[in-house]
């Protein structure tokens, strides 16, 4: 139940973002979730695709560096307190959260969070057994 | 004052003689007490019988830094037993080149900084401000030596903190400052700030070295300050700063040919150039003790002029440093060889040597960026890891450099390569 | 002032530096003393000697510098930091002497491993501890580790530096050199002069020093002076290690810091705001400095690379002022803890060594 996530470094530099976005549009890559992550001088472009081996094999053969990171993806009532309700469980079962970003799917009237936890697999287990959603690879894919 | 009038204004035929002495002298201690040196006679055959005149040392085999390094940490020593003073600076790669003083040495050490200081132009009774580092770069202890022996008053500040360096000054009032010249014009904008009018400062003379500079930076530093800005020479190697030293003519480097005797030789064909004419400065240790050396190669482009000075000294006259033959960068003083940098990103897991080196001077001030190529080893999509990244390839570089470094990481294949071979520094310096 | 051959100054509590002049036999008689303490613990002429105090105004690298060249020991004047390299000047010159801080000292021997050296590949045979307080249990815990003898140094800029007080080889408490240095202990409360045995703070005088001599002087460190002889046969009275202080001075890897220098280091620096704090810990062996600060709440723009930038500009400044690099963290407006009265600025959670 957990995805993989790209993530490439990126200098800090103009058109770096618009360069890596580009070749993916080229090579008809759907971008699911992105976010960056930056630093003084560099970045960290971490995004959810369809196919994330493929992907990863296009970009490192253009010499981005890439690096694939398991993570967990979650859905949340997209309402006030939607977000509380998930973290609450999170921080009931002492799982450390390195970073996560959001997403919201407007049709669905969900939004979806993606996760970045040091045990992704026991992170699963302890949040279906709270009744939190967990997205499969499936429901990803079809987004 | 002229310090050692026998030595700085002795005749050209009293100085050869003097000098032809002191290197027969030399080449049979070398001959007795060093293994390395006596191999390299016999490899050269060339015996200490041979050696009457100082124009004979044309046949003796030069020394280069390598050779200190391979021989580290004993093997250049001549005298290890009456050793009280040892100082390393970086070597090129991975051994420190190791400077080594018995107490003669540094008797002789501060007796040329004392004829350093009083051709800039000291008397004694001054008050010093040794403004470069103490420790084991030997700019400061230099300099201290120098002055105690002279009869100065030194205020010790080392590098750095200049604020404190300022409020000493306008304390105490010393009337010598010795430092980097980079460091004298980043101090102006301090001053400024603090509210301090330089034209009113204390400091009247300038001793300044450790860094190539310009006739412009001079200028800059003159009229700023209102003081008289000199230029000193030395290298480690050879005994640290006193090895040459303007006079208040400022016509060149007075050099002091009866202890080091210097010449100025084509770089490629190891044959002397012309007078006038640049080369490499390469230097013979005649007196020293502990780590003597033969006609050391110093890497430095200079000319040299042997006519009598104006202030009445008859030691010959070298020009500014004019460049290097090697790749080494001075930044801050501090001797830099990218091939350091090549050798710690080795050392670190999961780097490549793919690096760059941008040198830039920015407030008077030198800075040191180093780019670095992330390979898919060493990257993280953590922000936390990479900058944790950035901070072991800083700290390594700066516990080998001894210098405050920016590690800037970049994109594979982004630093240039040209016909395979890549670029390794860009010095972005007006000097 | 006209036969002063040289000045050293010490970080004052507001920035104005303490200064001391030395004239030419002010430096020879300071030299003839650390000769004299260098003897007493049985090191001498063949012994390999690694300064690895900070050179410079700071009295503790040139101090001992002089009278280690007295003694005629080598002398490797390698000054603070560096430890890869300190480590291989170790092993490649055989040092036997070291002069050093206690936490420096335990964190050299956690880095050893690290350098790929082992204690066999040393000679080394003594060590000079001194600049910041530790305990009797540090000192063998250092023996132990390390195979050596460990001698206890005292000294401070203001009575010249190192060489006012040091062990002899019987490592039973410091003799003060009391033919130049008058030492008395007094109640800190009354100045009231206390029996020997009994713990207060040490006051000296200098009984020789031309150039800026100085009569009855508070140390603010809180030390008691030993009763009875000591078997060497010097007649020179001992004092204990050092206590503690009289004043909130702190010593962070030896380095003496007074509160105020932050505080007036960081408040003009516009984006912070009113309240910090400044946090001490132990990083392995070694102090670690951490200066918390509330940001203004008008500064923040959302923009990491701003913060960064922001948190290096308080470190610079800092170091600037304190020598030491602090790490900066910076915190919400009204975070930090706030005190009615006397701000408790200082947390101090090192464990004592």
């Amino acid at each position: 139940m957990t995805h993989i996530q790209l993530s490439v470094f990126l200098e800090n530099k103009k058109g770096r973002l618009y360069d890596v976005c580009s070749f993916l549009g080229e090579h008809k890559v759907n971008i699911r979730a992105l976010t960056v992550a930056e630093s003084d001088n560099f970045g960290v472009l971490r995004l959810l695709v369809k196919d994330p081996q493929r992907v990863a094999g296009l970009l490192k053969g253009n010499s981005f560096v890439v690096n694939e990171t398991e993570v967990v993806a979650l859905e949340v009532n997209d309402k006030p307190g939607g977000l509380a309700k998930v973290l609450g469980a999170i921080n009931k079962h002492h799982i450390n959260v390195e970073y996560m970003y959001g997403f919201v799917e407007p049709k669905a009237r969900k939004a979806m969070m993606v996760f970045r936890f040091d045990d992704p697999v026991a992170a699963v287990k302890a949040l279906k057994a709270d009744r939190i959603k967990v997205v499969s690879s499936k429901e990803l894919g079809s987004i | 004052m002229i310090w050692d009038q026998k030595m700085e204004c002795a005749s050209r035929p009293e100085m050869k003689k003097l000098q032809s002495e002191r290197l027969k002298k030399l080449v049979h201690y070398l001959w007795k007490g060093n293994a390395v040196y006596r191999r390299r006679f016999e490899h050269f055959n060339v015996k200490p019988s041979e050696i009457g005149d100082i124009s004979d040392i044309r046949k003796l085999p030069v020394t280069v830094k390598e050779d200190l390094r391979d021989n580290y940490p004993f093997g250049l020593f001549t005298d290890y037993r009456h050793t009280t003073e040892i100082h390393v600076s970086s070597g090129t790669t991975g051994n420190p080149t190791v400077v080594g003083y018995t107490r003669e040495d540094l008797k002789l050490w501060a007796q040329v900084m004392a004829r350093s200081l009083a051709l800039a132009g000291a008397v004694p009774g001054d008050m010093i401000q040794v403004a470069y580092g103490y420790g084991l770069f030997t700019g400061g202890l230099g300099a201290h030596y120098g002055a105690l022996e002279m009869g100065l008053k030194v205020i010790p500040a080392s590098s750095g903190q200049t604020k404190r360096q300022l409020k000493l000054m306008t304390d105490f009032r010393p009337r010598i400052l010795a430092c980097t010249p980079s460091y004298a014009l980043f101090m102006l904008d301090e001053a400024r700030a603090l509210g301090i009018d330089p034209k009113a400062s204390s400091w009247e003379i300038g001793i300044f070295g450790a860094e190539p500079w310009s006739e412009s930076m001079r200028a800059q530093i003159e009229a700023s300050w209102d003081m008289t800005a000199t230029d000193i020479y030395g290298l480690s190697e050879i005994i640290g700063p006193g090895v040459a030293q303007e006079c208040q003519h400022k016509a060149g480097l007075h050099f002091q040919w009866d202890v080091f005797y210097p010449e100025v030789l084509d770089p490629k064909t190891g044959e002397n150039v012309k007078d006038g004419e640049r080369g490499e400065l390469v230097i013979t240790t005649l007196t020293k003790r502990g780590i003597p050396l033969l006609r050391y190669r110093t890497r430095d482009i200079v000319t040299i002029e042997y006519s009598k000075c104006k202030c009445g000294r008859t030691t010959p006259r070298i020009s500014k440093i004019l460049g290097r033959t090697d790749d080494m960068l001075i930044i801050r003083g501090i001797n830099v060889f990218p091939s350091q940098i090549e050798y710690v990103l080795l050392k670190i897991e999961g780097t490549q040597p793919h690096y760059l080196l941008v040198v830039d001077r920015q407030n008077n001030l030198d800075t040191l960026e180093v780019w670095v190529e992330v390979e898919e080893k060493m990257f993280s999509d953590e922000i936390k890891q990479m900058r944790a990244l950035e901070e072991t390839i800083k700290r390594e570089i700066e516990s080998v450099l001894g210098l405050d470094v920016k590690v800037k990481l970049v994109e594979p294949k982004s630093i240039e390569r040209s016909e395979g071979k890549a670029k390794r520094v860009i010095d972005k310096r007006k000097i | 002032m006209s036969r002063v051959v040289r000045i050293h100054t010490s970080s004052g509590t507001t920035g104005i530096p303490t200064v001391i002049h030395h004239t030419q036999a002010d430096l020879d008689a300071w030299t003839d003393l650390v000769a004299r303490s260098i003897t007493a613990t049985g090191a001498g002429k063949p012994d390999i000697f690694q300064n690895m105090m900070t050179y410079g105004m700071f009295t503790g690298g040139l101090g001992l510098h002089y009278g280690a060249e007295r003694v005629g020991m080598t002398v490797i004047p390698m000054g603070g930091g560096n430890t890869r390299r300190q480590i291989q000047i170790m092993k490649d010159f055989g040092t036997t002497v070291l002069h050093i801080t206690p936490s420096y000292m335990l964190h050299l021997h956690a880095m050893l491993a690290e350098c790929g050296v082992a204690l066999k590949d040393l000679r080394l045979s003594k060590a000079y501890l001194g600049a910041e307080p530790y305990s009797e249990d540090t000192r063998r815990k250092i023996e132990k580790l390390w195979k050596i003898d460990v001698y206890n140094s005292y000294g401070l800029s203001e009575m010249n530096g190192p060489g006012v007080a040091f062990e002899c080889v019987h490592k039973n408490g410091m003799h003060v050199w009391e033919d130049v240095y008058g030492v008395e202990v007094v109640d800190p409360l009354t100045g009231q002069a206390l029996e020997d045995g009994r713990q207060g703070e040490v006051v000296f005088t200098n009984l020789l020093r031309e150039a800026t001599p100085l009569l009855r002087y508070r140390t603010r460190d809180i030390a008691a002076i030993l009763k009875g002889s000591c078997p060497c046969g010097r007649t020179h009275r001992r004092i204990s290690r050092i206590a503690g202080r009289t004043d909130d001075m702190l010593i962070i890897n030896g380095v003496n810091v007074y509160p105020s220098q932050i505080e007036s280091v960081i408040m003009k620096i516009p984006e912070v705001g009113n309240n910090y704090q400044i946090f001490l810990e132990k990083n392995g062996a070694l102090d670690s400095l951490t200066v918390k600060v509330e940001i203004s709440s008008g500064m923040f723009k959302g923009d990491l690379a701003q913060i960064d930038r922001l948190k290096e500009r308080i470190r610079e400044s800092l170091r600037a002022s304190i020598i030491i690099s602090p790490r900066v963290e910076l915190h919400e407006p009204g975070s930090l803890p706030v005190f009615e009265g006397k701000a408790k600025r200082v947390v101090d959670e090192r464990v004592k060594i």
